[in-house]
């Protein structure tokens, strides 16, 4: 490496050095005074809107706070009758559900589609703009949307659909094998533009002579996409699955509006911990249990996304 | 929303006081945003000032989803507001979290309060104190699509009077295609809404049992009574087949586009009902059982006064709260809001009793229960799960029902 590197400690090269309002400093002096200064705010800004808050959340959840009673130290009650309350489980079981399905095939159709659409001039953009439409769209307004395409018959298209072909209607998001899956399935069609979008990024930036030295060599499309495509996409597949997972992991939006009239589908067939967590905080003001709550949820979150990272290492 | 609120309060902390009334006393009437509500109270507040020119009352509204956070952050900043309104099944955490003084027993004789109110009053009483009043109540009856039972052959000005004919009638409006799809819905089934409280309060009633002990803090329905009142409303699914819970995503949906015969709904949805303009509907009282049993459920918002409210500013605060309680009152919270009166001799007159809409909401309350919830969303979420272990787990009635007391007397355990 380059020794100037060294020297900059962490500051981009080349920078223009900051400062000259004194010469009482040295430039080094000035130009973090300067950094600092534009940092400090965010800095104070999350320090007060987001670290106080979450650090907070882990002394909650030691208290019995109610909103209304002076929190009361009770060490890991609210862990034990958590982890105690068969309702946690197969919340904790729906949110590694929407997980474990969710990810990899929401990631296996925009990689699918992405390729595909890499390869097409035809109609490029208005088809990158189709997929990229739902991203652009209120979470709330889209489930609803679809809330009314699960309904039976009269209103719900889908069974519409199915039942003029003679067919059985399904009960989609009355029944509670069915709804979970139907509200992952509007939950990965909103994401996939996103998605689709950064795969393309990731395709482009692939030398086009990798591709081409593989062709004079006589590579097959397959040993192309095993060989080429998919290591150097690597990067952005971690990107993904990262966030993906972290999406996945805290969904709501969909669910909440999804299944409002029961909250989190029949006999909490699809309640995500979120939704849990914000049922236990502004349903009951179960302020402590709902910080224990969210405390697994960070510990889950931290847990996925330190394993999906070392999973995904160079392995050099 | 936060700029403006923020803005209002810095205008309101910097407008001076009138000069007029330099001697007021000014107290703080706070309840959530509800169009009509917020219009009522107005007009009771102009009422008021005019008869006691030397108090001035302040009303500040919040939205519903709000309302319960913001009383108690501003009494935690010592702002709380001098005159509440509070929904009754709030009243236990209000009292725990000190937000409530008890009414004065001079100005609100207790004698007093349960000779003139109706005697689900009683729910705002703890430990032999009231701590709140209301100006309305609210009960269920039964509503009906009169066309389509016109179009049945039925009789509009005759709907069911027992449970029997509830389902006999539901039988002859539900209307299926070949296939046994649901068209038009005989009776709504939507435990989401109001039909947990018609199972709790009415039916476990109706068919013999009690649906909790007389404080409400041990659930009793895990009993035959409970299990036969939950196969009669599991029935008209499974077995009479003239409802479908989710059929048209929510039973006042279905009522409202004309594709179902009856709903059992609350005064609360008489402004909704109003806007429909397809067919005429009737109001009839909940159906009794064969023996002539009637019961209703009542829930309400009442009145309190602020804990740390004192001096003149309480003599104001109950002034007020006696003014919002009064026949008056109670007639202007009618006309404008639809809410029933809370005091027999206002709510029972010939002229409301023979109203075909207040009538069946009025008689209703005669028989009314007051459910004490300690959480009603976690309560009510019991009943739908236990209406939907049926319905979709094919769980017996016996066993669901007892699954689900052992659930609510946990919520009610813990809550205690």
């Amino acid at each position: 490496m380059p020794s100037t590197v060294q020297t900059s400690k962490g500051a981009a090269q080349g920078r223009p050095e900051g400062g000259g309002f004194t010469d009482r400093f040295s430039m080094r002096t000035k130009r973090l005074f300067w950094v600092w200064t534009f940092l400090a705010l965010p800095v104070l800004f999350y320090s007060v809107i987001r670290f106080y808050p979450t650090i907070d959340a882990f002394r909650l959840s030691l208290t019995d706070w109610n909103l209304m009673n002076k929190p009361k130290f009770i060490g890991f009650e609210n862990y034990a009758k958590l982890f105690s309350d068969p309702k946690f489980w197969q919340v904790f079981r729906n949110t590694f559900a929407y997980l474990i399905l969710g990810t990899p095939i929401s990631l296996l159709i925009s990689f699918t589609v992405a390729f595909a659409l890499d390869r097409i001039r035809f109609g490029h953009s208005f088809i990158r703009a189709l997929y990229f439409l739902p991203f652009l769209t209120t979470a709330a307004a889209m489930a609803w949307v679809w809330r009314w395409f699960y309904q039976p018959a009269p209103i719900g298209v889908i069974n519409d659909l199915l039942s003029s072909f003679g067919l059985m209607q399904q009960p989609f998001l009355r029944s509670t094998s069915q709804a979970l899956p139907s509200i992952m399935v509007t939950a990965i069609w909103a994401g996939l533009g996103f998605q689709i979008i950064i795969f393309m990024a990731g395709l482009r930036a692939i030398p086009s002579t990798f591709y081409e030295a593989a062709r004079i060599d006589g590579l097959g499309e397959w040993a192309i996409l095993k060989k080429i495509t998919l290591p150097l996409l690597k990067p952005t597949t971690i990107f993904l699955v990262v966030m993906s997972s972290i999406g996945f992991l805290r969904i709501f939006d969909q669910v909440y509006n999804m299944t409002t009239n029961d909250p989190g589908g029949p006999l909490g067939s699809t309640k995500p911990l979120v939704l849990m967590i914000y049922q236990s905080a502004f349903s009951s003001y179960q302020m402590g249990y709902a910080a224990a709550q969210t405390v697994v949820l960070f510990l889950i979150l931290l847990a996925i996304s330190l394993l999906q990272l070392w999973i995904l290492r160079d392995k050099k | 929303m936060k700029k403006a609120l923020l803005l209002a309060g810095l205008l309101s902390g910097f407008s001076l006081p009138a000069f007029t009334a330099a001697q007021a006393v000014e107290i703080e009437y706070w309840q959530y945003i509800y169009e009509t509500r917020v219009n009522a109270m107005d007009q009771l507040i102009k009422n008021f000032e005019a008869a006691n020119p030397d108090i001035t009352v302040k009303q500040v509204t919040f939205p519903y989803a709000d309302y319960q956070t913001r009383i108690v952050a501003a009494n935690m900043a010592g702002k709380g507001p001098d005159v509440m309104q509070l929904f009754y099944g709030w009243l236990d955490k209000f009292v725990a979290g000190g937000l409530l003084q008890p009414l004065g027993k001079e100005a609100f004789p207790h004698d007093k309060i349960e000779a003139d109110f109706f005697p689900i009053v009683t729910a705002m009483q703890r430990d032999g104190e009231y701590y709140g009043l209301p100006t309305a109540v609210r009960s269920l009856a039964l509503f009906y699509n009169k066309k389509l039972f016109a179009d049945s052959g039925l009789d509009p000005a005759n709907p069911p009077k027992t449970l029997d004919e509830l389902v006999a009638a539901s039988k002859v409006i539900a209307k299926h295609d070949d296939a046994g799809n649901m068209l038009t819905e005989g009776m709504t089934m939507d435990m989401s809404g109001q039909d947990h409280h018609w199972w709790r309060e009415v039916l476990v009633r109706q068919f013999g049992g009690e649906p909790y002990t007389d404080d409400y803090r041990t659930v009793k329905y895990d009993s035959e009574a409970g299990a036969k009142a939950l196969s009669f409303y599991t029935d008209l699914q499974l077995k009479e087949k003239v409802g479908q819970i989710g059929f048209m995503d929510e039973g006042q949906a279905a009522f409202r586009a004309g594709k179902a015969g009856m709903t059992i709904d609350g005064t609360f949805r008489l402004g909704s009902f109003k806007q429909i303009k397809d067919f005429e509907w009737g109001v009839a009282e909940l159906p009794a059982n064969a023996d002539g049993y009637q019961s209703n459920y009542s829930s309400y918002f009442a009145n309190g006064i602020g804990a740390k409210v004192k001096g003149e500013k309480l003599e104001a605060a109950e002034k007020f709260l006696a003014y919002v309680t009064s026949p008056e009152a109670m007639k202007i919270w009618l006309d404008v809001v639809g809410e029933l009166p809370a005091k027999r001799e206002v709510a029972l007159t010939d002229e409301n009793t023979a109203n075909p809409i207040y009538g069946p909401f009025l008689k209703g309350l005669a028989d009314a229960h007051t459910t004490l919830f300690v959480d009603e969303a976690a309560q009510r979420q019991t009943a739908m799960d236990m209406a939907n272990r049926v319905l979709i787990n094919g769980q017996t009635p016996e066993e669901s029902v007892a699954e689900a007391a052992k659930q609510e007397q946990k919520i009610i355990d813990d809550a205690m």
